[in-house]
């Protein structure tokens, strides 16, 4: 059960970078890709944060050659972006090599073009194309295309904030069974007008720059990303001579069943997924030589996320951090995003930041880490919670 | 590797199958363009306050997995594997409508929170107090096909024993105006007898929630055992008989062992040429059946036709105004059940006899 899926390849848009090296490059140097809403029409532009990725739409399918009458949302944009940068990074040149699966994520799908055209749709005939591009699979299958997955099993989760850590998840579960040789797992989420009101209505939108585990923290600020991994199964690493970035070590899903967006008090969902992971993982807690957390800086999720890391963790709760002052709540990209993040932790022993801490929180004693911090790195959990009280922690280990 | 076993069936749909006294005995004819479920009497499985504030496919999702639950004689199960085309739609129409007609004031937070796709599974899991996996899928025509193989997956390696797993989509009233704008809809009312050889464009499409409790572990009530699932993004019709016969003969079996060949078929002129493919090809001797025309068509149809498969398997009998062609099995050992949406995501799925 302890054996690890290796990782070969990663890739990520976000909004501190179009690809892995500038991703890692603002991680290291500290820079925020967090602003006022440029790209979405919203009455709340001034009144909310958020992290956008500088292409236009425009700029993408310039770079992926897409003919004028396409009918890619900018979740499909923004995620064939990275699943291809992924597969690039594998050195994958012949997809049909083995047999190879894709699983994304997505929480929006199409509702970008939606919310643009929805009146527009009965009239304009030019607009129609989007109809069919609504529903959350229709990105998957485009990214598919753009990777020349074909005849194979491809699928969507959208399991809200957790999604993309529920499609690594099942990625290695579908290679462990042998099901598949080789998958592409991920997620992508664009920025809506749709989640921008939803989420002000849920009033946990901060007007500011986002201070995860914060004491003062005014809530979250929403992000736009896609981000995928390539898993592969030991014999294609064998075989072709693979350098694996880092491993699928363990993961958990469980759900709070406490509430339909908030999480429970103690975290009970959150405490079961650390716990099923470390299992999966064969690991004890003192294992994990970091948590990338998924600290989004509502009053909410960080004492209850906190509170479950005591739970799990007791009193040696190692370095851990949220990235979510960077990025944004990027929804259900947030698990992919955040597990390249942990890959280059491992890949180069250093801790991310906890940008814009000042104030301890009161309800306990745990302070995120504050500074880069150089560290060998074996081994680094990651947490992603969503609506539905669903909650999901993948492992990730340097080695198998 | 462990057998993978329905031990019961929940299902909201057009036809009469929420209760074990009338279960598809009358089938209803329809002659519409789109077929809304019946409504159970909720209130016998929802607190009409909490009913309230709920869309339709939660409310039929709660029905179905209740059934599901009562019959297989459990409180709770070890996961909880949804799968939905399109989620909440009506929550997400509401929402959104609200957003572009009020410009983005005075909304309240109800609608966007049920729409979420995830919500039928966190519903159940708050309902049934399961803190168990819980997945959501919205995959298309292969929604629930994704929740029924993950599901598999985890009872052939032993992870689980019981899993509840459903389809569940609602019709949206807009979405259904849009639907129809494209053709995806067909313009006229057909008769359900008659959709199939309708020769026009677009089908006629409606709702429902089907959910099963799936196990690794057999009992008296068993309907069915999953033997084999394989599901495809992309299939080239003249690759469709190919995949069949190669379906087959990984689980050892060849066409003639099919005692039932379940369609996916909704009267769509442009796409049940790929049932045709088999139809009147390799499976020309089978007995045929489809749903579509009684159920209507969404994203998560297809879970009716796996309840329909089951139960044919346990009762020896299968409902005649489903037939295709005229040939009539004696028993039923073996169906085979394909289905897509528009020529995207195809499944073929093998059930038998316990």
């Amino acid at each position: 059960m302890s054996q690890g899926i290796a990782i070969t390849g990663m890739g990520i848009i976000s909004a501190i970078g179009n690809n892995v090296a500038e991703n890692y490059n603002a991680l290291i140097s500290e820079k925020k890709g967090i602003s006022r809403v440029s790209k979405t029409a919203t009455i709340h532009k001034n009144d909310i944060m958020v992290g956008e990725i500088a292409y236009t739409n425009q700029e993408i399918e310039a770079i992926l050659n897409l003919p004028p009458e396409n009918n890619y949302s900018r979740t499909a944009l923004l995620g064939a972006i990275a699943a291809k940068e992924a597969i690039r990074n594998a050195g994958v040149t012949d997809i049909k090599d083995y047999k190879t699966g894709l699983i994304s994520a997505t929480s929006v799908g199409g509702m970008d073009m939606t919310e643009k055209y929805f009146y527009q749709y009965l009239e304009d005939k030019s607009t129609q194309k989007y109809i069919e591009g609504h529903h959350a699979g229709d990105s998957t299958q485009k990214i598919a295309e753009q990777l020349g997955i074909e005849e194979s099993l491809v699928t969507t989760i959208s399991t809200a904030c957790s999604s993309a850590a529920n499609a690594i998840m099942l990625g290695a579960r579908l290679i462990k069974a042998g099901k598949l040789d080789r998958v592409i797992v991920g997620g992508a989420d664009c920025m809506s007008k749709f989640t921008i009101n939803g989420f002000k209505t849920l009033m946990i939108l901060s007007d500011t720059y986002n201070t995860p585990f914060d004491n003062d923290r005014k809530g979250l600020n929403l992000g736009e990303a896609a981000a995928y991994l390539v898993l592969e199964s030991d014999d294609i690493v064998r075989a072709e001579n693979k350098t694996v970035l880092a491993y699928v070590k363990g993961y958990g899903n469980a759900n709070d069943a406490f509430h339909q967006t908030a999480s429970s008090e103690n975290g009970d969902g959150a405490t079961l997924a650390m716990e099923k992971a470390l299992q999966i993982a064969n690991y004890k807690p003192e294992d994990i030589d970091y948590i990338n957390a998924h600290g989004t800086a509502t009053g909410n999720n960080d004492l209850s996320e906190g509170r479950a890391i005591m739970r799990v963790f007791g009193e040696n709760v190692p370095e851990f951090s949220s990235t979510k002052a960077y990025t944004g709540h990027t929804l259900a990209a947030a698990g992919a995003i955040e597990a390249v993040y942990s890959i280059l932790a491992l890949q180069h022993n250093v801790i991310f930041p906890n940008l814009n801490f000042k104030t301890q929180m009161a309800e306990f004693s745990i302070t995120p880490q504050l500074t880069l911090q150089e560290k060998p790195l074996k081994t680094v959990m990651s947490n992603s919670f969503g609506f539905g009280g669903n909650c999901s922690t993948v492992i990730f280990s340097k080695e198998a | 590797m462990k057998n993978v076993y329905i031990n019961s069936v929940g299902s909201v749909s057009a036809q009469k199958t929420t209760h074990a006294t009338d279960f598809l005995t009358d089938i209803i004819s329809y002659n519409e363009t789109v077929i809304p479920a019946i409504d159970p009497v909720y209130k016998d499985f929802i607190p009409p306050a909490a009913a309230r504030r709920m869309a339709k496919g939660i409310k039929m999702s709660i029905v179905a997995s209740k059934l599901a639950l009562e019959k297989a004689g459990l409180n709770n199960v070890d996961a909880i594997i949804t799968g939905t085309g399109m989620g909440c739609l009506r929550d997400s129409e509401k929402f959104l409508s609200s957003i572009i007609d009020n410009d983005e004031a005075y909304l309240t937070p109800t609608p966007f929170i049920q729409s979420t796709h995830n919500t039928v599974g966190g519903q159940i899991a708050l309902e049934i107090q399961c803190t168990g996996y819980n997945f959501t899928y919205v995959h298309g025509s292969n929604s629930f096909e994704s929740a029924l193989l993950d599901a598999k997956l985890q009872l052939e390696l032993s992870e689980a024993q019981n899993i509840l797993i459903g389809g569940v989509d609602e019709i949206g009233d807009y979405t259904i105006l849009l639907n129809k704008t494209i053709n995806h809809i067909k313009k006229e009312p057909v008769k359900s007898s008659e959709i199939i050889n309708s020769q026009t464009k677009g089908a006629v499409f409606g709702e429902g929630a089907n959910f099963f409790v799936v196990s690794n572990e057999s009992n008296h009530a068993s309907l069915a055992r999953i033997e084999a699932l394989e599901l495809y993004n992309t299939l080239p019709i003249q690759s469709v008989a190919q995949r069949a016969r190669q379906f087959l003969k990984a689980n050892n079996l060849n066409t003639a062992d099919v005692d039932a060949l379940i369609l996916g078929n909704n009267g769509d002129v442009e796409f049940d040429i790929y049932y045709d493919e088999l139809a009147s090809g390799d499976f020309k001797n089978a007995q045929q059946l489809v749903y579509k025309p009684w159920v209507g068509e969404f994203h998560t149809a297809s879970a009716f036709g796996l309840v329909l498969a089951a139960i044919i398997l346990k009762t020896q009998k299968a409902p005649r105004e489903f037939q295709l062609n005229s040939i009539v099995s004696s028993h039923f050992k073996t169906i085979l059940l394909y289905n897509q949406y528009r020529g995207e995501n195809h499944s073929f799925t093998l059930l038998r006899q316990c």
